[in-house]
């Protein structure tokens, strides 16, 4: 947005507004999340119910890398996550989350993928008897 | 909230750039609103991490690749997918002051919302009836609270989609509505991320052999 007014005859003033597209994008912004996702979503599901890959472990990180990308889709098109909304708070506070949310699962399922194999092996009488 | 600056180009003229923040500073309500999301976020991260631990634990019952239907998980996802762009059409109706187009779109994504909760409490009612209760095992115990924590925010995203139509009906498109539209809004589309961990983490991956 830009309007012109003249002040005087050799001043002019311009105002620029920055449009931050905070809340709102517009309609081309949504159908292209919208059809990035529908791809995104059914090449997930093709892999798994065509059982493309004989090797389900390949499966699980191909789509888990499908969910990642659309997740970004979905910020960035339908959530409009941008470095600018209300002065970058929003994406330090999304940041912060991301970190925490990475460290509860992947302390979690690391720690008890290990408690099982490394615990001690013990009988029900030894159960009995501890302190 | 109105930055400026000024620069003098050569040719005399002055030029201001104003960036302005107008439209979304309703007193600081959309970074409240995205700080309860990150907080529901961490609450699903444990849900994550819970089904993560006890997903293989079926205690001699029924696995996920026993259970699931693919198909209806596909249906169901696109419902939640086609409801989260008929909220954006909805948003883009207000942002017009098209009150009328609004109601509509806002209708549709009520009905997509609904044939969501109506499918995943079909397919609920089908493992129930199946013996494959929550308390059969801790794989069908953390299942059953994830998916269902998320159907319930769903369902109460329902019914406060139903509420803003009352309230855009009585009194139009005022500011105040607008910013209870954004909320909700965000709230929408971050359930459809939710999902996105749901369908890949908990169906995809527990179809798999």
């Amino acid at each position: 947005m830009s309007a012109r007014a003249p002040v005087s005859d050799n001043v002019h003033v311009e105002v620029v507004h920055d449009h931050h597209e905070a809340g709102h994008g517009s309609r081309r912004e949504y159908i292209t999340g919208f059809v990035l996702s529908v791809i995104l979503t059914a090449i997930p599901f093709w892999l798994v119910m065509a059982e493309v890959f004989s090797d389900s472990r390949v499966t699980s990180l191909v789509i888990m890398a499908f969910a990642v990308a659309q997740i970004v889709v979905h910020m960035v098109y339908f959530l409009h996550m941008n470095a600018r909304s209300e002065g970058g708070w929003t994406m330090m506070a999304l940041i912060f989350t991301v970190v925490l949310v990475v460290i509860a699962l992947s302390g979690s399922l690391w720690v008890m993928y290990h408690l099982n194999t490394n615990m001690m092996p013990m009988s029900p009488g030894d159960m009995r008897n501890m302190p | 909230m109105a930055h400026s600056h000024t620069a003098a180009a050569d040719d005399g003229e002055l030029h201001f750039y104003v960036a302005d923040e107008h439209g979304h500073a309703e007193g600081g309500t959309m970074l409240g609103f995205w700080l309860y999301l990150m907080s529901d976020c961490l609450i699903f991260a444990i849900l994550f991490a819970t089904y993560g631990v006890l997903g293989r634990n079926y205690a001699a019952g029924p696995s996920g690749t026993d259970l699931f239907d693919l198909k209806l998980v596909a249906v169901n996802t696109s419902m939640l997918l086609f409801s989260s762009i008929t909220y954006g059409f909805a948003m883009l109706e207000m942002e017009k002051g098209d009150q009328r187009m609004t109601q509509r779109w806002l209708a549709v994504t009520g009905a997509f919302g609904l044939c969501f909760i109506g499918l995943e409490l079909y397919e609920f009612a089908h493992l129930i009836h199946e013996g494959a209760t929550p308390q059969r095992s801790a794989f069908l115990s953390s299942f059953f609270t994830l998916v269902g924590t998320h159907g319930v925010h769903v369902t109460f995203g329902l019914i406060w989609l139903v509420t803003l139509m009352v309230q855009v009906h009585q009194r139009g498109l005022i500011p105040a509505n607008r910013r209870r539209l954004m909320c909700l809004s965000m709230f929408w589309h971050f359930l459809d991320v939710i999902w996105i961990g749901v369908f890949t983490f908990v169906y995809l991956m527990g179809s798999l052999k």
